[in-house]
């Protein structure tokens, strides 16, 4: 058992609810420092856990449901400790508040692979506390010790007499115990529920069509609205000519908002017929001219000199001079888009002096103060419902669509939905980087990579995103610019790993695994070609460089047992396998792929090995690691995103097509038995695909491919 | 007025007969387990059944399905016991779940003429459903397992 001093730690709180029952409340380490400003008797611990006098148990779940099962997965961890039945357990969505700050992305967000990780030690020990809290109370009641008591279920037992007080029974008298000096955690062998695939607490509400997303919210009198932004990145409204859109049957209104074109109407489809009535002028700017091969220039022309530092061991030029062998690459990754299957939107319902809003969003406070900011209300006005997320992949962190959809109810005066079209989501989301690396290595005369020489060209997201990141004169590296690049394990005495920030214009942001998804592509594969060049395995290569990394070694050893590695292929097919350590987790992946004699690029098989640590729900790590195979494979094979007079050509998923069930290959999914701290589980499936696939792709006919998507007839 | 029968009952509906379903489902009668995804008859999470045939129903206009048969995702069963529904609980199929009302309609008209698929009768019929959560693997084992449920119960 382990057992936790809480005496300096004090973050936990117990209280009477009205009615009787016991409130946990708990702060999280990041939320603690930023409420230590506040003054003392401000200090309020929200309530995290509630044990009504019905027996209801009650988890605020600080993270939203996009598909990555954190509905179940969250109850888990408190159930464990609680020693409650799962399925019983009650959800409320948090609302925003500094007590739901991530402790490790420091604001209130789901995203970065971070649900488990942060919730695991918090929502255990809150558990556990609870739990001695409510035998203390039994004891008490009964006039026996603790000792002789135990939690089972819901009840505490007297292990003797057989006695038994419900939680609910319990819940006011555990109120007034002290919160234990020290917590008492299970142990892991005796675990009901972690480790053990559980159902989904979502599924049910997921095949019947009742689970309520955004776009699916209904109040009285509702308006639905569209956006019409200008088409060119950075394009302002000129004028409008809205007199054929407001003769649509059903339309409502048209405003000249955010710098682009609302228009209200009683439903959808009229407000679409509205949208494709109006006559618009635009002032295209700036980037009216800007295409896909002068971003390649920028990005090109940057890396021609060395820019800010992300990595330095060593003397690279010296070593560069002493090598026996150079080799050298240019790698490129395209601009890519979310795609969530649900479009975006908001519903916003603004009164006088209050405001509700419904959305699927990952950052509920972001999403509040954007309001906040558009109406003028203050913060505590504003009502944020969390739906379901109809997919998030970083498109939900932001909330340009919240901010319109609070302009526009502004001006209707009426409740409004605003819902983006799929074209709309094509052509205005903020993409994943496009990223272009110049790689230098020099091997030694046993072909051993003795230095490394990388230069980054990529815009920056925190730029935008959160610029106190980058340093009061924002030059500092974007960590998510540099990720899987800056950091890549392998043991080479001379590394230098420089970026440029470049910012073409279009804009970007946060993408399931983001730098680690391009930067993973570059590294693994361009250490493929060092193997190749040493004359060796890639696998064994991998692995000599690997010495001192235990966890990496483990993952990429596991793949390729699993895949059979070295075993003989068909001819035409070939073998390739990548490693990369992203959101404290470690992936390997090997692929199989088989090339037609005109080109085209089957993937067969996916053989993935991950080490995330400590393991709550192993099948929807499993689901996890599935998705995030296909996710990359999109990636790898479809696209790109291309610019042409500013705009992004691409609209809807004839041009831009997502990966499909016949284009799916057999995934197996394996997970290192392991006790580490739990990693992230959503997004480290996704960097190794492309440079495993790309990799094999060279096994199988010889030629490498340096640019995503994988297109054998510009090989 | 335009007549729809949608889940064995018939609505009267004031609206433009060339509104697609879609929408007079989502937005007339608050059906809204059919979804929106792309407008344009190439992801599949409208798919309804008209007369037991898939249909895409952001394409399909209301005037098109007078006098036809219509049953969505809430008309599949009363209780979620159609042996698709089953499976996809067993098989843990969703996750963000939104394109799975209009996979699992398009598998129900599949399993209806097809009870026991292939892989290539799955392949055929399920090609055109996008999921990007890349549910696809759990999806095809979902369909083989609801087939199988069909055959004890026969």
């Amino acid at each position: 058992m382990n057992a936790i001093d809480t005496r300096r730690r004090q973050f936990l709180k117990a209280s009477v609810a009205v009615g009787g029952g016991l409130v946990i409340g708990f702060v999280m380490p990041t939320a603690r420092q930023a409420m230590a400003s506040e003054p003392k008797d401000n200090f309020a611990p929200n309530a995290w856990i509630r044990i009504a006098k019905d027996d209801t148990v009650t988890l605020i779940v600080a993270k939203v449901e996009m598909g990555q099962g954190v509905y179940t997965s969250l109850p888990m961890l408190l159930a464990e400790e609680l020693e409650v039945d799962l399925t019983k357990i009650h959800l409320e969505d948090a609302p925003p508040g500094k007590e739901y700050i991530d402790p490790i992305l420091k604001f209130q967000a789901t995203g970065g692979s971070t649900s488990v990780r942060s919730s695991w030690k918090p929502l255990s020990e809150a558990g556990a506390a609870t739990r001695m809290m409510l035998i203390a109370a039994a004891a008490e009641t009964w006039k026996v010790k603790p000792a002789d008591c135990r939690a089972e279920n819901g009840m505490v037992i007297h292990k003797t007499s057989n006695r038994s007080l419900s939680y609910g029974q319990l819940a006011e008298s555990a109120a007034r115990q002290p919160i234990p000096k020290k917590i008492v955690l299970k142990d892991a062998k005796n675990y009901n529920y972690i480790g053990k695939p559980v159902a989904r607490r979502d599924s049910p509400a997921k095949v019947n069509g009742s689970a309520l997303y955004g776009i699916d919210i209904k109040i009285p009198g509702l308006l639905t609205a569209m956006f019409v932004p200008c088409p060119v990145f950075g394009g302002k409204l000129k004028s409008v000519d809205d007199s054929a859109a407001k003769a649509v049957k059903g339309v409502k209104h048209v405003f000249q908002v955010e710098n682009g074109v609302a228009v209200v109407a009683d439903g959808f489809w009229s407000a679409k017929q509205g949208r494709e009535a109006l006559k618009v002028q635009w002032d295209e700017g700036a980037l009216a001219q800007l295409d896909s091969a002068a971003i390649e220039r920028q990005f090109e022309q940057a890396t021609t000199q060395i820019g800010n530092i992300a990595r330095k061991e060593g003397d690279v030029v010296t070593a560069l001079g002493k090598a026996a062998k150079t080799v050298e690459a240019v790698y490129h990754a395209p601009y890519a888009p979310h795609c969530t299957m649900e479009p975006l939107n908001c519903t916003v319902d603004l009164r006088a002096d209050h405001c509700d809003i419904w959305v699927g969003t990952q950052v509920p406070a972001m999403a509040q103060e954007a309001v906040a900011k558009v109406t003028g209300l203050p913060n505590e006005k504003i009502k944020v419902h969390i739906t379901y997320l109809g997919g998030g992949f970083g498109r939900r962190l932001e909330v340009d669509f919240i901010t319109q959809a609070a302009a526009i109810a502004k001006l209707a005066g009426a409740p409004v939905k605003l819902i983006w079209t799929r074209e709309d989501d094509m052509r205005h989301d903020v993409y994943r980087p496009a990223s272009f690396t110049k790689l230098r290595a020099g091997l030694d005369a046993k072909g051993h990579t003795t230095v490394w020489e990388q230069h980054i060209a990529c815009p920056s997201i925190f730029k935008r995103y959160m610029p106190a990141l980058l340093g009061e004169e924002g030059k500092k590296v974007d960590p998510s610019s540099v990720e899987a690049a800056a950091d890549h394990p392998y043991a080479i005495p001379n590394v230098r790993v420089d970026y440029h920030v470049t910012d073409p214009g279009v804009p970007v942001g946060f993408w399931r695994s983001v730098g680690n998804s391009q930067n993973g592509f570059f590294t693994e594969s361009f250490i493929d070609e060092l193997a190749h060049a040493a004359g060796q395995d890639p696998l064994k290569y991998r692995l000599q460089l690997l010495a001192k990394q235990a966890r990496i070694r483990g993952v990429l050893e596991l793949a390729a047992t699993k895949a059979g590695w070295g075993e003989p292929l068909p001819k035409g097919t070939g073998r390739g396998i990548a490693a990369v350590f992203s959101f404290a987790s470690y992936a390997a992946e090997v692929a199989e792929v088989e090339v037609s004699a005109n080109g085209e690029i089957n993937v067969k098989r996916v053989v993935c090995a991950i080490d995330c640590g400590s393991i709550v729900n192993p099948d929807t790590i499993k689901a996890q690691v599935e998705g995030a195979v296909i996710f990359a494979l999109t990636a790898a094979l479809k696209g790109p995103i291309t610019i042409k007079n500013g705009q992004v050509e691409q609209s809807n998923f004839h041009d831009y097509p997502l990966l499909s069930l016949v284009e799916t290959p057999k995934i197996e999914v394996y997970i290192v038995d392991s006790h580490e701290a739990p990693g992230g589980v959503g997004e480290p499936g996704v960097p190794p695909l492309a440079p495993a696939v790309a990799n094999a792709i060279f096994a199988a006919t010889g030629k490498r491919l340096r640019r995503m998507p994988f297109d054998l007839s510009t090989a | 007025m335009i007549e729809i029968n949608v889940n064995g009952q018939i609505h009267a509906l004031d609206i433009a007969a060339d509104t697609p379903l879609l929408w007079a489902l989502r937005d007339n009668l608050g059906l809204t387990g059919t979804k929106y995804g792309c407008g344009m008859s190439l992801c599949g999470a409208c798919i309804v059944h008209v007369d037991g045939e898939p249909m895409r129903s952001c394409v399909t206009p209301v005037s098109s399905v007078v006098s036809k048969k219509i049953k969505t995702i809430e008309g599949l069963s009363t209780d979620s016991s159609h042996p698709l529904q089953q499976a996809w609980i067993a098989e843990e199929v969703p996750q963000c779940g939104y394109c799975q009302s209009g996979q699992i309609m398009t598998a129900a008209a599949l399993l209806a003429k097809s009870p026991t698929p292939s892989d290539a009768d799955i392949d055929s019929a399920m090609n055109g459903n996008l999921c990007r959560c890349g549910t696809y693997s759990r999806i095809r084992k979902a369909i083989h397992r609801a087939a199988e449920i069909m055959r004890s119960k026969a």
